[in-house]
């Protein structure tokens, strides 16, 4: 009685972990030196270190996508919501603000913001999560536009640049950064009750209604969290390239946080989440893209190799695919019963 | 065992984790008898169907229909060797037109293009031997569901099905439609089409089957044949030793009448709900909610409960007026709805047992005060022995439990917030007569606990069992109130008749 759902636990993180697992070492086949580790200036180098760094403003992303997905939503706005962070913290430093705190608050407001809008469409007036998330996508890339006035705005500032490009503990700062989201957002969810919340909202909101949940409330806290975590996302690849670009930050980032998030084996029904498996479906994304990179392959096979192993790792969750592949299996050890029966 | 049944079953076994659903059932089905399957909550009527069905795969034994050995796959390769299945709740495209839904994936063509005019008129022949007169072009859901049931069942008859499945087929029709239902029945049984018929009424058992097979624990107790098996040994068959708990009788007055009601309503009503609602519910008691379908039940329940608000009239709740704008506030101030549609207003079907136990006091208590996991297993321990829950495990997920387990999930849902008041809307439709004891006891046991309770229900035997105070509702306002001794279900039918009620 007590066993069971530890195993099932285990078994819904099988899946992903192995997936992992797979695609590290098919990189490590393609690239022999592709575990290799070294420490310059006190910093860790590797493709594995790569691997994480890259994948952090995805990760931010799918974070807060993984809520959003649980209570039966989407949020296509987060690459869009990447651009006005991003623009408004430039913007804030070309004005010649010096205070690190007070830039990145200033694009976590907008974040901030975005979430109470996206909340307050879907959970208030009860619009349908992709129509009213879609005109924050749309609109939100305007609106960075217009904060940056059309140009790209590239600025100089060491302190705020070392979010993008510093290091601690010989980590890169990204990798930090989602780390410690990452711990914040599980600790937020599951040592409350809002991780529970989230869940029951997703999987009936009539019944969470009910029985006295306040699902507007609930679905606000999702969105709230997908702004924050995409205006951080904005920041760390704003202070990356110490530049905003409001047509190029995050374009499409949305498409990956959400595939990363299913590729952690969530149901985009809505329902459980796990913070921990969404990063990892973000990892074999970053790991296969890095894999080929770093394979000499010409870049241009990039996006036909991740689909067709998307697909593959997609197809290997489903419990129907798995039953028809291990079918021969099953023959056999069948076959061999009856013949040890009748021997 | 006849020679020539149709379908033969011999052995048949399903496991699921934790639970043996079906143990070596041996079932037979002849051509062109109706064969009734009974059993309580969880006896494996419906593993049994789905196994037939090829929703499920055997783990165990074999099945021969018209002599052939079979194991469907899905329920379309059952459907194409002749076994059609209709099921309790209506699983048909409801955006579709009635016509195209009796005709889909099947439809007549004419030079290659589906012939609409064709399907329209054999669709109306069809539903006219239903002495169902209706416009098919319109879509499915624009009916009510007594209706969608019959062109479901419709649909499932014209598929030229040698043996038709029908899951709990009444559960939404009315008197005349069930009698409509039962002559196409009978007139199918003449032309050797078997019917294997699931049911919780067993007046229809009686009036429609010839032969009745008891499941039990997934074990067969028996097959019987119908004229020769009374009414009460066949209860005894299905419930085991539980019978007595069934005994319909009018509850002794506690004495905690004299209280100040828990709860207290004057002139409630709102526009295009209920009006005139004006009774009290004290302490201890519980009070029953009459009248027939669509007569205002579930909108007194809904008014009380803050999902309506209401425009006229006040409520009073342990002496303070009170008037709860959502499910939340009425909670909070310790009230609670186990609601009419259980299946998508009750249970939270992917989450599991314990977390559908704690919910509600969960979000009584906030989202910041986790209760801790150790005091939730205590919830869901405490739940499952007293209310007698079937769960293999504590995370096992609500939805496959049976219907009964779930309407007691519910409950015990409610029981954690300790509510002064408990609502219960059709807390016995659609689950079985040992489930359906077992909660009438709950209602019982809970009021001499102290609790008051509002039971809105349709069966008028249920009623009169448990009820302190009747309160019968006609055309959405309240007509009369029988207490006590005066309650019985004369009483209660004249009231809901008009005219002189006491």
């Amino acid at each position: 009685m007590i066993a069971r759902p530890v195993i099932m636990a285990r078994s819904r993180a099988a899946w992903p972990c192995l997936m992992l697992l797979a695609v590290l070492l098919l990189d490590r086949l393609v690239t022999p030196q592709f575990f290799n580790l070294e420490i310059r200036d006190g910093r860790l180098y590797g493709s594995l270190i790569d691997v994480l760094n890259r994948g952090a403003p995805v990760a931010l992303l799918a974070i807060g996508m993984s809520l959003v997905i649980a209570t039966r939503g989407i949020d296509l706005s987060v690459g869009a919501v990447m651009a006005i962070a991003g623009a408004v913290c430039a913007g804030m430093i070309t004005a010649g603000i010096d205070n690190v705190p007070l830039i990145v608050a200033g694009g976590l407001a907008t974040g901030l913001i975005a979430g109470l809008i996206n909340g307050a469409m879907i959970g208030w007036l009860g619009l349908q999560p992709i129509v009213a998330t879609l005109v924050l996508m749309v609109a939100g890339r305007g609106i960075a536009q217009l904060i940056s006035d059309g140009r790209i705005i590239t600025f100089r500032h060491e302190a705020f640049a070392s979010l993008g490009v510093g290091s601690w503990l010989g980590l890169p700062m990204p990798v930090i950064l989602v780390a410690v989201v990452c711990s914040g957002v599980y600790l937020l969810t599951r040592r409350t009750a809002l991780g529970l919340f989230i869940e029951a909202v997703g999987c009936n909101p009539t019944a969470s209604h009910y029985l006295g949940i306040h699902v507007t409330s609930v679905k606000m806290f999702a969105y709230v969290i997908a702004g924050l975590c995409s205006a951080l996302a904005g920041i760390i690849a704003t202070a990356d390239i110490q530049g905003a670009d409001a047509n190029n930050i995050g374009l499409w980032l949305e498409l990956d946080a959400i595939l990363a998030v299913v590729l952690g084996g969530a149901s985009l029904m809505g329902g459980r989440f796990s913070i921990g498996l969404s990063v990892v479906g973000v990892l074999i994304i970053q790991a296969m893209s890095t894999g080929i990179i770093m394979s000499g392959l010409p870049a241009k096979y990039n996006l036909v190799i991740k689909a067709a192993v998307v697909i593959v790792v997609l197809l290997l969750q489903t419990p129907r695919f798995r039953h028809q592949l291990t079918a021969p299996l099953r023959r056999l050890r069948n076959a061999a019963k009856a013949g040890d029966a009748t021997s | 065992m006849n020679a020539s049944a149709l379908l033969r079953i011999e052995g048949l076994s399903k496991q699921f984790p934790g639970v043996t659903a079906l143990d070596k059932v041996d079932f037979s089905v002849d051509a062109g008898e109706v064969h009734a399957l009974l059993g309580e909550n969880g006896a494996g009527k419906s593993t049994l169907i789905k196994v037939l069905t090829g929703a499920y795969q055997k783990d165990a034994g074999t099945m021969e229909f018209e002599g052939k050995r079979i194991a469907p796959q899905n329920p379309a390769a059952a459907q194409r060797l002749g076994i059609s299945t209709v099921y309790q709740e209506v699983n048909l495209p409801s955006n579709l037109s009635v016509a195209q839904n009796i005709f889909l994936g099947r439809e007549p063509k004419r030079y290659g293009l589906i012939d609409w005019r064709e399907i329209r008129r054999r669709s109306a022949g069809l539903l006219r031997r239903f002495e169902l007169d209706i416009d098919v072009s319109r879509t499915l859901d624009s009916y009510p569901v007594a209706v969608r049931q019959l062109v479901a069942i419709a649909r499932a008859v014209d598929l030229s099905a040698r043996l038709l499945i029908l899951d709990e087929p009444t559960a939404s029709l009315d008197g005349r439609e069930v009698e409509r239902l039962f002559s196409i029945l009978r007139q199918l049984k003449s032309t050797g089409v078997a019917v294997l018929f699931v049911t919780h009424f067993l007046d229809q058992v009686y009036a429609i089957s010839d032969r009745i097979t008891v499941l039990r624990n997934g074990a067969r107790v028996g097959t019987f044949e119908a004229r020769k098996l009374p009414r009460h040994r066949l209860i005894e068959h299905m419930l085991g030793k539980e019978l007595q708990a069934l005994e319909a009788r009018t509850p002794e007055n506690t004495g905690a009448t004299a209280a100040r009601p828990v709860l207290e309503l004057r002139n409630l009503g709102a526009r295009q709900s209920v009006s005139g609602l004006s009774f009290s519910i004290a302490p201890g008691e519980a009070t029953g909610l009459s009248g027939l379908l669509g007569s205002g039940r579930s909108e007194t329940c809904r008014l009380i409960f803050g999902l309506d608000s209401p425009d006229t009239g006040e409520i009073l709740f342990r002496g303070k007026p009170v008037r709860p704008k959502n499910p939340r506030s009425a909670a909070a101030i310790g009230m609670g709805l186990c609601p009419e549609d259980r299946r998508s207003e009750g249970i939270i079907g992917a989450l599991g047992f314990r977390e559908n136990v704690v919910l509600a006091l969960q979000a009584r208590n906030g989202w910041w005060r986790l209760i801790p996991k150790k005091r939730q297993l205590e919830l869901a321990r405490k739940a499952m022995e007293e209310m007698k829950i079937a769960v293999a495990d504590f995370e096992q997920a609500v939805a496959s439990l049976s219907g009964g387990n779930q309407q007691k999930t519910i409950l015990a849902r409610w029981l954690a917030t300790d509510p002064a008041l408990l609502i219960l809307d059709e807390p016995t439709r659609g689950i079985d007569i040992g489930a359906h004891a077992e909660i009438l006891k709950l209602i019982r046991a809970l009021c001499t606990r102290g609790m008051a309770l509002l039971v809105a229900s349709s069966e008028l035997e249920e009623i009169t069992a448990f009820s302190h105070k009747v309160v019968v509702l006609r055309d959405r306002a309240q007509v009369g109130q029988i207490e006590g001794a005066a309650i019985s279900e004369q009483a209660i039918l004249r009231a809901i008749a008009g005219g002189d009620a006491p």
